[in-house]
């Protein structure tokens, strides 16, 4: 008998992601182009991060038409946001048949206390994260990929870089503990206390982790993923920049050999200019993304 | 014995895992100059358009069709089965056109349609499971194709010569009979 939606099937697709650029597209050309440039998979949604922060208001799942459109448009995965803990946009884009979906901190929070129960659904889930705790937590609650949070929208990669830099180094912290110390931490952490112990003896989360929130250069991924991220989500980075196409080419490539400097030199040449960055400091903490989601 | 393994993108680590719990010795492919010294290469899983992409950017593609027409034993899995196809039906997608098998991408469906189910493989004596993520399947296959596996009448497993693919992801179970078998064509 055939079987659906089962944990490996999840958690298998988003292993498929891995080495990968996931590109945030608005509509059916941008989304060719980005599987032209080689993107692994795109994220459809009405509005880039930026345009979200720029807009303000409350921001929520795109129109499924729109999301038809950019799946009809492209052979390659399509995922889509909902808002944290809105459980029934997640039931309509699983009826629309999306392959992921990321339950995002870059939309309004729809329940200031609980996230969706993911393992609910047939269609995997992509939760954004800033420390172990925060991702094995989301893990609990059925999501079979983690990315970071970073501070999306802002062309500034310091956010995603203290995420990813923070659960790596609690990834080593919790293998030197003994099994009565990871009960301690576990509680401090906010972490179940299983899915920790499984952290301690594999070394690593036991879904794939992506780096998002703040990519703009083929610099950047690269810097992610030597950091021990598996793939990198690139939202506002590829097209608010001014030639998208090459931007994603580039991002693309250095992904794929970010151990590679001779590569990456010849990739970061001439890609014309990258989206304008904030300074993380001058948005105010209300304003900040990552803190939503707990 | 040293494979190398395909890691332009995709669950590349998962086959090294799975061929080094074989015994044998693995490294990842991203340049041509990385083939030289290999006995045989897998092709995994991941986004066929992103690899063929990749693939044609640094010179791949040629060097690995010079080393697998002097006998290089490939297998491919799902994204890899695609590659090694003639051609992908109803598209021009660019492959290797190592064997003589047309494929039909994401032939199973979306994500949600994704599965896991028993198959019969012809050289195994009991079944092994088989995880398909929007996975492909094999629409038609030309003379010296060996059928080795279908699922409701769908062609998911097949051999020609030193080429062997996959339209399931043997690399995401524990059970590395195919592997094995892999290992066993070199």
């Amino acid at each position: 008998m055939a079987e659906k939606g089962t944990w490996i099937v999840k958690k298998g697709m988003a292993e498929m992601l891995k080495g990968g650029v996931i590109m945030d597209v608005t509509t059916p050309e941008q989304a060719k182009i980005a599987e032209e440039a080689g993107a692994c998979a795109v994220m459809a949604l009405e509005r880039v991060p930026s345009d979200i922060r720029a807009a303000g208001g409350v921001a929520r799942m795109a129109d499924p038409s729109m999301i038809k459109s950019i799946m009809d448009a492209v052979t390659i995965p399509v995922m889509a946001k909902v808002r944290i803990g809105h459980f029934v946009e997640a039931q309509i884009l699983e009826a629309l048949e999306v392959d992921y979906i990321d339950e995002s901190e870059v939309l309004t929070p729809a329940d200031e206390e609980f996230h969706i129960n993911k393992h609910e659904f047939t269609v995997p889930f992509v939760c954004g994260a800033r420390d172990l705790g925060e991702a094995l937590r989301r893990i609990a609650e059925g999501a079979a990929m983690i990315r970071t949070k970073g501070e999306p929208g802002t062309g500034n990669v310091v956010e995603a870089v203290r995420h990813m830099r923070r659960m790596m180094s609690e990834i080593r912290y919790v293998q030197s503990l003994s099994k009565e110390e990871l009960v301690m931490v576990a509680k401090k952490m906010g972490a179940p206390y299983d899915l920790l112990v499984q952290v301690a003896e594999e070394g690593k989360l036991p879904v794939v982790n992506f780096a998002a929130g703040g990519i703009a250069t083929p610099a950047d991924a690269a810097l992610m993923m030597q950091l021990g991220s598996d793939g990198v989500f690139v939202g506002s980075g590829i097209f608010k920049s001014k030639d998208p196409a090459a931007r994603a080419k580039a991002i693309v490539e250095a992904t794929t050999h970010y151990n590679d400097p001779e590569i990456l030199l010849k990739v970061s040449k001439d890609l014309g200019e990258a989206m304008p960055g904030i300074e993380i400091s001058a948005i105010s903490p209300e304003m900040r993304m990552q803190e939503r989601g707990w | 014995m040293k494979i190398g393994v395909l890691a332009l993108q995709g669950a590349f680590r998962e086959h090294e895992k799975s061929l080094k719990s074989c015994g044998a010795e693995t490294c990842q492919i991203r340049l041509p100059e990385h083939l030289e010294d290999i006995d045989a290469l897998v092709i995994p899983g991941g986004e066929s358009t992103t690899m063929i992409r990749l693939l044609l950017e640094y010179g791949l593609l040629d060097k690995i069709k010079e080393r697998a027409e002097k006998g290089m034993p490939i297998f491919g899995t799902c994204a890899g089965m695609v590659l090694l196809s003639k051609k992908v039906e109803d598209s021009d997608q660019i492959t290797l056109k190592l064997m003589d098998t047309v494929v039909k991408r994401n032939a199973f469906g979306r994500q949600v349609n994704s599965f896991e189910a028993d198959l019969d493989i012809e050289m195994f004596d009991t079944p092994y499971r088989g995880v398909f993520i929007r996975a492909p399947y094999i629409v038609s296959v030309g003379q010296g194709v060996e059928v080795l596996a279908k699922y409701q009448d769908k062609i998911v497993m097949v051999k020609q010569g030193n080429f062997l693919a996959s339209a399931f992801h043997p690399e995401l179970t524990e059970d590395n009979r195919i592997h094995k078998y892999f290992l066993s064509m070199i």
